[in-house]
């Protein structure tokens, strides 16, 4: 199950973050991804596996290599919750309250 | 969206939201406090570790106000201050910037629900008290307040549409 939460506490950390950042507008394999960055190549392995979990990172094979890209599950679910919050919710309430009126009309 | 009114509104502690909703102001006050289910977003807006299922408003002064869990769990969001059925409702919003429960945070949410003709209610709904985010209150701030894309609002209303027409 994605959610908001598990996306944002993944990035609540500079390393993926950055991790996440270098795959936005790419599919790279573990190794691409720990090229010129501080930290060691399984290090990167273990980020991407939260990132994984939390529904922000896919996984694929190519072969031999194991390529990841950006999930837009994830995205969406953080997406929701920095997206008009209250916007959102009146609007929904919005359709439920004038579905009440529209059935409570009914004959 | 049309019938989300721009209040033009620059209080830093407060975001303030009003729409216009068709319906009788005793349905509208009624789909607003006795059917979260129907209306609250608790796929994405809960904060428990189970699936949302419900949130309840309590119908008085010092009631609880929380979501449900599948599992049968419960979750506290905040208390409620006013109870005034059907035009006047004061919600003690607890979350913090974290997004976890602090009884007594303090953050204020105040919904009016003003009858503009027997079939039409404007709803105004007031977020305050904002800086007791401390220094996050800003971000907060941002997230309340923003208008959500075009793309999402229409998915939302072709979904209920089709609800509608079932």
């Amino acid at each position: 199950m994605i959610n908001a939460e598990r996306a944002l506490d993944a990035l609540g950390d500079p390393t993926r973050r950055r991790v996440f950042a270098k795959l936005r507008n790419r599919v790279c394999t573990a190794g691409e991804l720990a090229q010129g960055m501080e930290v060691s190549r399984p290090a990167v392995s273990q980020h991407l596996q939260v990132l994984r979990a939390a529904g922000l990172v896919v996984v694929r094979a190519d072969g031999t290599r194991r390529l990841y890209q950006v999930d837009s599950r994830g995205i969406d679910a953080v997406r929701r919750w920095f997206d008009g919050f209250w916007d959102e919710t009146l609007e929904s309430f919005r359709q439920a309250a004038e579905s009440a009126a529209n059935e409570k009309g009914r004959p | 969206m049309a019938d989300q009114i721009d209040l033009n509104w620059t209080d830093p502690n407060s975001v303030r939201k009003a729409i216009r909703v068709q319906a009788p102001q005793a349905i509208a006050w009624k789909v607003f406090t006795e059917q979260l289910d129907a209306w609250w977003p608790l796929a994405v807006y809960k904060i428990g570790k189970t699936a949302a299922v419900n949130a309840v408003i309590e119908p008085r002064v010092g009631g609880r106000w929380y979501e449900c869990g599948d599992d049968g769990s419960t979750c506290d969001w905040g208390r409620v201050l006013a109870w005034e059925p059907p035009s006047r409702l004061v919600l003690a919003w607890d979350i913090n910037a974290d997004f976890q429960y602090v009884p007594g945070l303090g953050t204020e949410i105040e919904v009016r629900f003003i009858a503009e003709s027997a079939n039409t209610t404007r709803v105004e709904l007031e977020h305050r008290k904002l800086d007791r985010f401390g220094d996050r209150r800003d971000q907060m701030r941002t997230i309340f307040d923003q208008t959500g894309d075009w793309g999402k609002l229409l998915a939302s209303f072709a979904q209920a549409a089709e609800r509608a027409t079932d």
